[in-house]
C-alpha cells in the first residue's frame, strides 16, 4: 500500500474520532442541561455568589466576594500564591485549631 | 540536433576565486549517436554537459536545442524540458538512503504527476530489465556498487529521455562492470537514445559503440570544430 | 484524480518515506509535539468548561451584594442599613446574609457556613454538602460536633447530604438556621455578613450601587456583573500559571523543533540538491517539505486535541484538576459539562499546525533555490 494511503486512513481516522469525540460532548453538554438547571435553583436558593472549586482560602472559595487584604487571612494550611506564603508556614497552634491555648 | 554556439561559462565572475570553465566552445551533437567528452579534470566537461542538460546557463554564448534556443527559456520552461528531455547519471550514483530503490527511481518523475499504476509499472519494468526487480523493495544503501549504478541508471530513464548524460560513470566501477555498462548504452543508442559521457577512462572511449570523442582541455575543444 | 492531485500525492508519499527513514528522531519530535498540544488543549477545554459553566449558573446570583469594609477588611453589616438603601427607587427586598467561614482542625478543611433564606433548617440540625460528607464520613443521622467561639462543643444532627449534582456549587457547605449560626459564631442580633439588594431593572443596578456608595461610604457594593469579571479573570489567571509551568516544555519543544526545521544538516541540503538535479524544481522541494511539516503537525495536532478531549471531559483531569482547583484539602468532585467551542479548536489548529508547517519550511527556501548544477561539481 502507498505511504500516502495509509496517511489519509489515519487523517481520516482521526477526524472521525475528533468529530466524534466532539459529537459526544455536544450530546453530554444536552444532557447536562437539566443539572445545570438545578445548579442555578441552588444558587438561587441559597443565594450562593460563588463555585466551590478551591476552598483552602476565602479568595479562593469566594473570589467575588474578597476584599483585596483577604489573601492575608485565609486558611492557615492554604499554599498562597503570594511568594511569602509558600515559605512562611502559619504557627502550629493554629493548625491544630482556632481555640487553642497559647504557648 | 544540439547546438553549441560560443558558449562561455565563468563561475564566481569578478571576484578574486574567477574560474574560466568552459571557454568559448561551439559544436554540434547528431541525435541518436553515443558521444565521449574527454579531457583530464578541469578541463570542462563536467560543467559543458551540466549546460548541455540545462542544469546551468552560460555565461555567454547560446545553446539550441532541437532547433529551440534554450539559454532565454525562463527557468520553470527549462525546469519541464530538463525533466522531459533529460536523464542523467551522476558520478557518484547519488541515490537516496533509507528509501526503496522503487522510490528512487521513481523520484524524477513525481512532479509530472502521472498515474501512480503506469509509474509504477514502468519503474518496475525498467528495474526488470537491469536484473533489479528482487531489489525494488530493498534501502538503496544495501546495494553494490554495480546494483547502485543500474539503479541510477533505470532512475535516468524513468521519464523517457530523449537524451542520456553521465559524467564519469566507470569512475567507481570496475572493468567487468565498466564494459556491462558500455553494453547498455549501446543498447539505448540502438534505440535510439542520444548519449552524452564525460570520461577520462580509456574503456569507455574504446567501446566499440561510440560514435564520436570531443577532446577538451582548458575548457576549449582541442580540435575546433569548422563553422557551418 | 487530476495530474495536480497525484503529484501531491506523490510528494505526500515521498515526504512520508523521508520522515520515516529518519524516524528516531521525527517520532520522538512527534510525541514531545503531542504533548505539549495535549497539555494546551487540555488547559483550554478545562478552563473554559469552568467559565461557561460559571457564566451560565451564576447568572442567577443577586443582582446587588453590600458588604461593609473596616480597615480595609469585610466586616459585618449592622441590620439598620437596610432600612435606607430599601428606601432607594428601584430597590426590591433587602435581606441580610449569615454565612462565614469554619476551619475543621480534624481534617484540616474550611467549611463555609450558611444559614440560607430558602431552606427551612430546624434548629440543632444541618445539612451538609456532598464533600464534607465525603471528606468526614457523614451520613444522614449522624452527629457532627463544632468548636462554638467560647471554645465550647456545639453539636449538630445532620439532617441530610445536599445532591452531588450540585457539587461544584455547595461541596463545603453547611445549612444551619440563623439561630444556631449566630449561637455557634456568637453573633449578636442585629448584625450580618452582607446584604443582597434585589433591583427589578437591570439597567439600574449601578446607579442603585452608586446611590448605596453615596449613603454608606464604608460598604462595598458588587453587582453581579463584576462576579462574572472576577471568574473570566480567575480562569486566565489560573490557566496562566499552567502555561507557565508548561512553558518550560513549550520551550524545549521551541528548540528542538527549531534544531529540526531550520538546522538543515549538510546531509539534508546535498539531498535537496539532488532533488533540483533529478528535475524538481523550487516550489516542488518546498511542497515536500511543506508536506513534511503538515504530517507531523497534523498528527500531533489531532492526537493531541482527541486525547485532551478525553482527558478533560471523560476522564474528569485527573492531571490538571489539582492546579486548577487549587490546593485545598477538600474539592468537589464534579463532572464538567464539555462547553467546546469550534472556534477555540480553529485557534488551536492555526497556532499549533501554522508555526510548525512554516518553520520547516522557510530554512529549506533557500537551499531549495540552489543550482541544479551543484550536484555535478561536487
Amino acid at each position: 500500500m502507498r505511504k500516502s494511503t495509509l496517511f489519509f486512513t489515519f487523517l481520516a481516522a482521526a477526524v472521525l474520532a475528533l468529530g466524534l469525540v466532539l459529537a459526544e460532548a455536544r450530546v453530554r453538554m444536552r444532557g447536562e442541561l437539566p443539572h445545570l438547571r438545578q445548579e442555578v435553583r441552588v444558587v438561587q436558593t441559597l443565594g450562593l455568589t460563588d463555585l466551590c472549586l478551591a476552598t483552602e482560602a476565602r479568595h479562593t472559595r469566594h473570589p467575588s466576594q474578597a476584599d483585596w487584604h483577604s489573601a492575608f487571612q485565609s486558611h492557615p494550611g492554604a499554599l498562597d500564591h503570594f511568594p511569602s506564603g509558600s515559605v512562611l508556614l502559619p504557627p502550629e497552634r493554629v493548625l491544630k485549631g482556632y481555640g487553642a491555648p497559647l504557648r | 540536433m544540439i547546438e553549441l554556439q560560443e558558449v562561455r561559462k565563468v563561475f564566481h565572475a569578478g571576484r578574486p576565486n574567477e574560474q574560466v570553465a568552459v571557454a568559448g566552445v561551439s559544436l554540434t551533437l547528431e541525435a541518436g549517436k553515443l558521444t565521449v567528452f574527454r579531457g583530464p579534470s578541469g578541463s570542462g566537461k563536467t560543467t559543458l554537459l551540466s549546460l548541455i542538460g540545462c542544469m546551468a546557463r552560460p555565461t555567454s554564448g547560446r545553446i539550441f536545442l532541437k532547433g529551440r534556443e534554450i539559454t532565454s527559456l525562463p527557468v520553470r520552461f527549462l525546469t519541464d524540458l530538463r525533466r522531459r528531455t533529460f536523464g542523467f547519471i551522476f558520478q557518484q550514483f547519488h541515490l537516496l538512503a533509507g528509501v526503496s530503490v522503487l522510490e528512487n527511481v521513481m523520484l524524477p518523475a513525481y512532479p509530472l504527476g502521472e498515474k501512480y499504476r503506469h509509474l509504477r509499472a514502468r519503474a518496475l519494468g525498467w528495474l526488470e530489465r537491469l536484473g533489479l526487480l528482487s531489489k525494488a523493495g530493498a534501502k538503496a544503501e544495501w546495494l553494490s556498487g554495480g546494483e547502485a549504478q543500474r539503479v541510477a541508471i533505470a532512475r535516468a530513464l524513468i521519464n523517457d529521455p530523449d537524451i542520456l548524460i553521465a559524467d564519469e560513470p566507470t569512475a567507481h566501477l570496475d572493468t567487468r562492470l565498466s564494459r556491462e555498462f558500455m553494453a547498455l548504452m549501446a543498447d539505448f543508442r540502438a534505440a535510439g537514445t542520444t548519449i552524452l559521457i564525460a570520461s577520462h577512462d580509456p574503456l569507455v572511449h574504446e567501446a566499440p559503440a561510440v560514435d564520436r570523442v570531443v577532446d577538451l582541455r582548458d575548457g576549449r575543444l582541442l580540435t575546433p570544430e569548422a563553422p557551418g | 484524480m487530476g495530474p495536480l492531485f497525484a503529484k501531491q500525492r506523490y510528494l505526500l508519499d515521498f515526504a512520508l518515506s523521508c520522515l520515516w527513514r529518519r524516524r528516531g528522531k521525527n517520532l520522538a519530535l512527534l510525541t514531545v509535539y503531542t504533548l505539549v498540544v495535549f497539555a494546551v488543549a487540555s488547559v483550554m477545554f478545562f478552563t473554559q468548561a469552568l467559565k461557561r459553566e460559571a457564566a451560565l449558573v451564576l447568572g442567577a446570583t443577586p443582582e446587588l451584594l453590600v458588604q461593609k469594609l473596616t480597615l480595609g477588611r469585610h466586616d459585618l453589616i449592622p441590620a439598620d442599613y437596610t432600612h435606607r438603601i430599601r428606601e432607594i427607587r428601584g430597590v426590591g427586598q433587602v435581606t441580610g446574609r449569615l454565612w462565614g467561614y469554619y476551619y475543621d482542625p480534624q481534617v484540616r478543611a474550611n467549611y463555609t457556613v450558611l444559614a440560607p433564606q430558602g431552606v427551612e433548617v430546624p434548629e440543632r440540625t444541618v445539612l451538609v454538602g456532598a464533600g464534607i460528607a465525603r471528606v468526614r464520613h457523614l451520613t444522614r443521622g449522624a452527629t457532627l460536633t463544632f468548636q462554638g467561639y467560647d471554645g465550647k462543643p456545639y453539636s449538630f444532627q445532620v439532617r441530610g447530604v445536599l445532591s452531588p449534582e450540585s457539587e461544584l456549587l455547595s461541596a463545603d457547605l453547611i445549612l444551619m438556621s440563623a439561630a444556631d449560626l449566630r449561637r455557634l459564631f456568637g453573633l449578636p442580633e442585629g448584625l450580618y455578613t452582607d446584604l443582597t439588594v434585589a433591583v427589578a431593572n437591570p439597567r439600574e443596578v449601578s446607579t442603585v450601587a452608586a446611590k448605596i456608595q453615596e449613603l454608606y461610604p464604608d460598604t462595598r457594593p458588587i453587582v453581579r456583573e463584576e462576579i462574572r469579571r472576577t471568574y473570566e479573570a480567575a480562569f486566565d489567571w489560573r490557566a496562566g500559571i499552567l502555561l507557565a509551568v508548561l512553558s518550560g516544555a513549550l520551550l524545549a519543544f521551541l528548540i528542538f523543533a527549531w534544531d529540526k526545521a531550520a538546522g538543515l544538516s549538510a546531509e539534508e541540503r546535498r539531498e535537496i540538491g539532488l532533488l533540483k538535479a533529478l528535475g524538481w524544481d523550487t516550489a516542488e522541494v518546498l511542497q515536500l517539505k511543506f508536506w513534511e511539516g503538515a504530517v507531523v503537525s497534523l498528527t500531533a495536532f489531532f492526537l493531541g486535541t482527541v486525547g485532551a478531549c478525553l482527558h478533560v471531559f471523560v476522564a474528569p483531569a485527573p492531571l490538571f484538576a489539582p492546579v486548577i482547583k487549587g490546593w485545598s484539602i477538600l474539592y468537589p468532585r464534579f463532572r464538567l459539562t464539555p462547553f467546546i467551542s469550534l472556534f477555540d479548536l480553529g485557534i488551536l489548529f492555526f497556532f499549533t499546525v501554522v508555526p510548525y508547517t512554516v518553520a520547516t519550511i522557510v530554512p529549506v527556501w533557500r537551499a531549495a533555490s540552489m543550482d541544479p548544477d551543484q550536484v555535478m561539481r561536487s
